[in-house]
This record gives structure tokens, C-alpha cells and sequence, in this order.
């Protein structure tokens, strides 16, 4: 029988529920048989016009009522959605009486209100004008839409969360630290349970523009599903994406007590901050490296325990290549032997979301034993000598999973799965 | 007495009141503290703008300083401050273990790129396309750096070498109790042992105070006590830029290299209450929890707005609690609220003694004060409260 407490003594952390959706469907199997198939989610923009702009495809998920009414709005219905899989997965009636970590995108007042704003006066200009008749909305959808908090607060009112909901953005990284700040709040012994989220339906024109305007994104605009391409020599930038994945976490002997079925476990989180540049890492990768270690030292499983790493996996040139120099560095020979696919080459990159959403894949990775594929592998990047898992999904036998998140601002966070409890 | 327990050992501050631990004690004790508004540039919006700053002494890049705008340069100067303060600074070892946790809300738009959309916008009627056109080509690329929440805290790795971890929470007032909050509990659990945690709010821009009024919770002119503007036209919300940063450390850690601390970080509680009568009821609860009638002083971040902060002042006002509400002095801080009471707070402790009362409805305080209740009520959601005690 395995034990309730880790080689440190601390209560196993153990995930109970999962719920996705991105660009290919909502919900876990609707998501799964997609990316096992090799199938990109990723398409012409068609929620707003793309006159101008250098990149006109991305995977947002236009398949929701809120699809269309705003960043914040989507965002909500995402994490909803998602949470709401995950908790009846995990057989949790009424109330879920744990803490709520949201990872989500900075909010902002959109371009569509701004502009109702503004007609509704023809005095004053610019700001003073918004200004001046801003508290008409007062107890509407529009002050909520830009509150940074809103969403959690809502969230929090529909599951019954316990607490102060926290929001939190570790940029492409957040989804990942809000499992780590769940796994922590049980580690502590605050709880018995957690609901981690990271939801992101933050794809507008101008997100798209700021992406764009740093040189972030790809222009394969011809062949939206083949855009995304991690690894490969011609890789030319992410593509914008959104969607969730929400996690049930929960002690091992709560789980076991109530008779929950197990469905991984999340066995250690390692971080580290990157001091070198606003956008680019460090050229050494030392922190991505730490951060992979710390996760490792976490977990207490080494590096030859790793059976499978769920990659960033971006398809910027930065960092695919950084992502190899830091696995190359942490693995060593032993690397090219491993396994190593980005989920991104199908969903694109879900911002926020990302290190939920992958994260739940790499759990369903080691429950199912087929690893989804990096699809758009044509051309290999010689000085990537990985094995990607190339364009068709595979059979393995995967008891463990480290799946990598880094984000600008020099943010790197990472986690480290078990397919059971030890 | 536990090796674990939360010291604060370092407090940084900037408020229009001027910048530093020590300033602020100083002006606060000698009663000759009056606030700095500013009525001109945001009519009929009276702001609490930032003092005088030299951002060299913080940011000696240029190259940093131009990187960001003044929200994020606000934040890295005010934790460069706890830093010095806490003689952490500088030391690599110490910086690249150290833990970091940033309250943030969003950072400055462009203004004129968005005057000049809003106004062609009434010109033709594919606002979309116009919007394309223009962002395309009239933003700076990096201002979108100068905006993203996270990059508060990659700034501070930047520049004052913090890397041990950053976190960002958002969530206006909420975010920087939790921050507080979670810095807090992850030390008593041993995964911690020395932590950054703090927030910045850059007020100065009509972005900013759009977010407010959106709600109608800012307060109009005339100016007044933050106890006193219900019945006043406004919301009650008189926002100011400000930041407080503090370190705060393990007992174990700060006896490990010497350091004496202002005060101890004891019990802390957050919780999001529904406003309406539910709150004041709600408070009077959290009050009870957190053990409050043993504080000899409360050192308050209401708001102004006026429900929570007419709840907070009835429920404090029926346990005889003796309070300070600074934000009359240096405006609302929204994301640094709750750090800029718990620091305030801690200050009083350091120092033994009660703020002068700035109004009336501030009752003063004679003996000694050893332990000190910060709250924050939000103007809208969420709510937290720390005990700060003498260090022992």
C-alpha cells in the first residue's frame, strides 16, 4: 500500500478530477482522440478582421456561447466549463471547500466598450471623455470585465471554493503555477483539496498585434494547421491560442478516504526566476535548467526516472533551442532516448492556460500509454537531436512526465508527474 | 517562539507622502503629516500623485529604466528600498535564493495611440480594420512589456537579482493580501525562508482611474477624511500612486546573518465576504478569528468607498478599537494596500507608539503599542487582516 506522505515527509498530492478545452473540443476525450490523431486546432481568424496584420491564424475557441463577447467574458466560460468536468470527475457534490488558484490573462477594459464609451457623449476627447461617463456602468458587465479578480470571484461563487480566490499570472508559465501554489496549499496541510485552473480566452486583435509587433508569432497564415511546427527548422514563431484545463487536486489519503479514483499523481514542482532579459533567457539556460532540477529534487524521482517530458515546446527559434540546451544539460546523452513532444504543435500556445492544459495531457498520456505527437515535423532541426515523437502518436508505457513551462519575464516553472503513488 | 515564525526585516515605501521606511515614520509621529493631492490634472478626480523621485538611486540602468513605464519602475525602486533596507541588497547568494511574490494589476496604456483610435473611430465605420491599422503601426513594440502583470517581478529579477521564484498574484486589494498571505504561510512551512512580497499602484493615468469609475467608486472634490465621505458626491475612492515592499524572513534565517527586525508577522486572514449587510457582520467575524481585541491600535486601509468602509469603522468602533486610517493621508494604493498597512503597522510597533490621530474620529492612544491589527477592506471584494506584534 503507498504511503500518504513523500521522501519529505509531506502528504502526497494526488489529481482527482481534469477537465480541457482548447481548439479541438471541449472536454478531455473530445480533446485526447484529436491529439492522439495528430490533428491541429488551429485556423483563420475569423472572430475579428485581419485586414493588416502580419499573422491571421490562430487557435481560439469559437465554439462557446461567449466565444465572441470579450476576453473576460470567454475566460469565465473556460475556466467554468473546465472546472466544472473536473469536479464532477471527481465525484465532489455541493460545495467544493477548497482553495481556488485561477491562472488567467491581465484584464483590460476591450476596444469594443471603449468605443460604446465613447459614443454615448460628444464632449470632452480621448479619456476625459470616457471619464467623463464611466459611472453609468456602475453594477455592469464592463466594470466586472476589468476587474483582475472578477472572474476567481465568480468562479469561487459557483463551486464553493473556500477563501480568498487567488489570481495569478506567471505569464506562459501561470497555468503551471497554479498547480504548484495547490500543491503547496496541501502540502501545507491548509487543505485536503484544490481547484487549479488555467483558462485563456484572451485572443483579440490587439493581443495579437503586441505578439506580433515583439516578432513572436508565425506567419504561416496559408496553411494555419501546419503553422505550428516545435523543433523543426523552419519553426517561425507561436501561434496564438486559447482555451483551459482545470485540475481537482487533492491529499492521497483524502482521495483514498472517500474512494476517488486516482488519476496521477503531482509529485514535485520546481521554479526559478530569469534576471537575464525581459523576452530572451539566459544564453546558458541556467535557470530553465534549475528550474527542471528543482522540480526533479521535488518529486524525488531522478533523471533517469523521467519517461516522458511534455515539452514548452513553442515553435520560436528562442525557445525550442534553449529547451533542447537546458535538456541536454539536465539528461544528458540519456535525452536522446527520451521522448519529448510539444502538445503546441496541435493547440498552439493557450498563454495562461498552457501548463494546465499540458499538464492534463500529460496525465492522460501516462493513464491512456499513448504519447500525442509533435505534429509539423518535416524538417528537422539538426542541432535538436531530439526524439519528438514525430507526427504520429505512439504506444509507451509512461510512469512519469515532467512537463516544462517558461514564460517572459523570466518566469520558469516546472512539474513532475507520477502515473501512481510509490 | 518558533524558528519558523515571520519576521519583517525590511520595508520599503514610496506614497506622496515622500519614500522610505523611515520618512514615513517620521512625517506619520510628528503630526505634521498632511496629504498631498493633486486636483488639477484629473478633474473632478483628486489624486494622491508620487513624490519627487530620483529612479537612478534604485535603477542605475537607463537602459532598465526605459524598459518600463512608471508603474513598473515605481515597484522596482520601492523593492529596491526593502532590499537596502533589509541589507539584502547586493548580495548575490542571498538575492538568487530568495523568494518573491508581486500583487499587480495591469501597466500604462498609450495614450495618445488610444485618444487618436477613439476619435477616428466616429469618422468611419469599420472600427475594427481602424483599429488593425492603427495598433499596427502607432504602438511601440516593447510597451507591451511595460503592461503584462508578471513583468513587475521579471523587472525586480532584473534588476535587483531576485531569482530564487516569482510569482505574480492580481486581484486588485485581494492580491496583495493573498501575496502577503501566502509569503507568509510558505515560510511557517519551512518552503521558505526569505521572501519578497509587495505592489505598486501608478495612479497618474486615466486608464487607471477609468477602472475605478467604471464602478463609480471614485470620490469627486472636495477632498476629506476617508471616515467622512459618505454623503459626499462620488464613490468615496481617492486613488494614489504608491508601492510597499517588504522582506520578510524566518526567525531562523534573519538570527543566521543578524538582523533585527521591526516586528513580527503574526495571524493573517483574508476572506471575500459579499458586500451589502452581509459584510459588517462578516468583518466582525474575521476580527474575532484573528484574536483583534488584544491590538492596541488598528492601522486601517479602508478605502473611502463608502460601505466597507462605514462597516469597518462601525465594527471596530463597537470593540473600542483605536484606528488609524492613512489612506486620507496618501490615497488609495489598491494592489499595495494591504503591504502598505501591514508595513505602517510594522513601523508603529518598531517604534512603541500610536500614530497622532489626523481626525476626530481617531481616538488617541496613550500606552505603549506592541501589537497592531492592518486591515484592508476592499472598495469592492476581498478583505484580509494581519496582527503585527514587537519582535521578540
Amino acid at each position: 500500500m503507498p504511503a500518504h506522505t513523500d521522501h519529505l515527509g509531506r502528504p502526497v498530492v494526488v489529481v482527482t478530477g481534469i477537465g480541457v478545452i482548447t481548439s479541438l473540443g471541449v472536454g478531455k476525450d473530445e480533446n485526447w482522440k484529436a491529439l492522439t490523431d495528430g490533428r491541429s486546432g488551429i485556423h483563420a481568424i475569423t472572430r475579428f478582421p485581419v485586414d493588416h496584420l502580419n499573422t491571421r491564424i490562430a487557435g481560439t475557441v469559437d465554439f462557446l456561447d461567449s466565444s465572441s463577447a470579450g476576453a473576460t467574458a470567454l475566460t469565465y466560460e473556460l475556466a467554468e466549463r473546465t472546472a466544472a468536468e473536473a469536479i464532477g470527475q471527481a465525484g465532489i457534490a455541493g460545495d467544493f471547500g477548497g482553495p481556488l488558484f485561477l491562472a488567467s490573462p491581465p484584464v483590460e477594459l476591450s476596444w469594443h466598450s471603449r468605443f460604446t464609451l465613447y459614443g454615448e457623449s460628444d464632449d470632452l476627447e480621448g479619456y476625459a471623455r470616457l471619464l467623463s461617463v464611466a459611472r453609468t456602468h456602475k453594477g455592469t458587465d464592463v466594470f466586472e470585465s476589468v476587474m483582475f479578480g472578477s472572474v476567481a470571484n465568480r468562479l469561487a461563487d459557483k463551486f464553493g471554493t473556500r477563501g480568498l480566490p487567488i489570481t495569478l499570472s506567471t505569464a506562459c508559465a501561470s497555468g503551471a503555477t497554479a498547480i504548484q501554489l495547490g500543491v503547496e496549499a496541501i502540502r501545507r496541510g491548509e487543505c485536503d483539496r484544490a481547484l487549479s485552473i488555467g483558462a485563456d480566452g484572451s485572443a483579440t486583435a490587439e493581443a495579437l498585434i503586441r505578439f506580433s509587433l515583439l516578432s513572436a508569432l508565425s506567419s504561416h497564415n496559408d496553411e494555419p494547421e501546419k503553422a505550428s511546427r516545435p523543433f523543426s527548422k523552419d519553426r517561425d514563431g507561436f501561434v496564438l491560442a486559447e482555451g483551459s484545463a482545470a485540475l481537482v487536486l487533492e491529499s492521497l489519503e483524502s482521495a483514498k478516504a472517500r474512494g476517488a479514483t486516482i488519476l496521477g499523481v503531482m509529485a514535485g514542482c520546481g521554479e526559478k526566476a530569469d534576471d537575464f532579459h525581459r523576452t530572451r533567457s539566459k544564453p546558458d539556460g541556467s535557470p530553465a535548467i534549475a528550474a527542471v532540477r528543482a522540480a526533479l529534487a521535488d518529486s524525488g524521482i531522478d533523471e533517469d526516472g523521467i519517461a516522458y517530458v511534455n515539452a514548452h515546446g513553442t515553435s520560436t527559434p528562442e525557445n525550442d533551442k534553449m529547451e533542447h540546451l537546458s535538456l541536454s544539460t539536465v539528461f544528458g546523452e540519456r535525452i536522446k532516448s527520451i521522448p519529448v513532444s510539444s502538445n503546441k504543435s496541435m493547440i498552439g500556445h493557450t498563454l495562461s492556460a498552457a501548463g494546465a492544459i499540458e499538464a492534463a495531457f500529460s496525465l492522460l498520456t501516462m493513464q491512456v500509454g499513448v504519447i500525442p505527437p509533435t505534429i509539423n515535423y518535416d524538417i528537422p532541426d539538426p542541432s535538436i537531436d531530439l526524439d519528438v515523437v514525430p507526427n504520429v502518436a505512439r504506444r509507451a508505457d509512461v510512469s512519469s512526465v515532467l512537463s516544462n513551462s517558461f514564460g517572459f519575464g523570466g518566469q520558469n516553472a516546472c512539474l513532475v508527474m507520477a502515473r501512481e503513488p510509490v | 517562539m518558533s524558528g519558523r515564525d515571520v519576521l519583517i526585516t525590511g520595508i520599503g515605501l514610496v506614497s506622496c507622502l515622500g519614500e522610505g521606511a523611515e520618512t514615513h515614520q517620521r512625517l506619520l509621529s510628528s503630526g505634521e503629516a498632511r496629504p498631498v493631492v493633486d486636483t488639477e490634472r484629473f478633474p473632478p478626480f483628486p489624486i494622491h500623485p508620487l513624490p519627487a523621485i530620483d529612479w537612478n538611486l534604485q535603477i542605475p540602468k537607463r537602459g532598465d529604466q526605459r524598459q518600463m513605464e512608471t508603474w513598473q519602475r515605481l515597484g522596482t525602486y520601492a523593492a529596491g528600498l526593502a532590499l537596502d533596507d533589509a541589507g539584502i541588497k547586493g548580495d548575490e547568494a542571498l538575492c538568487a535564493s530568495m523568494d518573491m511574490i508581486v500583487g499587480a494589476s495591469g501597466g500604462e496604456r498609450d495614450v495618445a495611440v488610444d485618444a487618436d483610435i477613439l476619435a477616428q473611430s466616429r469618422l468611419r465605420p469599420d472600427v475594427e480594420v481602424l483599429l488593425n491599422e492603427k495598433l499596427t503601426t502607432d504602438l511601440r513594440p516593447t510597451l507591451f512589456l511595460a503592461q503584462l502583470s508578471n513583468l513587475l517581478a521579471g523587472n525586480i529579477s532584473i534588476v535587483h537579482k531576485v531569482t530564487g521564484s516569482s510569482r505574480t498574484f492580481m486581484g486588485e486589494e485581494g492580491s496583495g493580501i493573498a501575496a502577503i498571505e501566502t509569503a507568509a504561510a510558505r515560510i511557517r512551512a519551512g518552503q521558505a525562508t526569505h521572501v519578497l512580497v509587495g505592489a505598486a499602484y501608478q495612479t497618474e493615468h486615466p486608464d487607471m482611474l477609468l477602472g475605478f469609475e467604471l464602478g463609480g467608486y471614485l470620490h469627486r472634490e472636495p477632498h476629506a477624511s476617508v471616515w467622512k465621505r459618505a454623503g459626499m458626491e462620488g464613490g468615496g475612492v481617492v486613488s494614489g500612486s504608491g508601492a510597499a515592499f517588504l522582506v520578510l524572513e524566518s526567525r531562523d534565517h534573519a538570527a543566521g546573518r543578524g538582523r533585527k527586525a521591526y516586528a513580527e508577522l503574526g495571524k493573517i486572514a483574508s476572506g471575500r465576504a459579499r458586500r451589502g449587510t452581509a459584510l459588517e457582520p462578516a468583518l466582525a467575524a474575521m476580527l474575532q478569528e484573528m484574536g483583534a481585541d488584544k491590538a492596541d491600535l488598528v492601522v486601517s486601509g479602508a478605502s473611502g468607498a463608502h460601505e466597507p468602509t462605514a462597516a469597518e469603522a462601525a465594527v471596530l468602533q463597537r470593540l473600542g478599537l483605536p484606528v488609524r486610517g492613512w489612506s486620507t493621508l496618501a490615497g488609495h494604493l489598491r494592489d499595495a494596500q494591504f503591504p502598505f498597512s501591514v508595513a505602517l503597522a510594522a513601523l508603529a510597533v518598531g517604534e512603541g507608539v500610536a500614530y497622532p490621530s489626523s481626525d476626530d474620529l481617531e481616538r488617541p492612544v496613550d500606552g505603549a503599542v506592541e501589537t497592531v491589527l492592518a486591515t484592508t477592506v476592499g472598495y469592492h471584494y476581498f478583505e484580509g487582516m494581519a496582527l503585527v506584534t514587537a519582535a521578540k
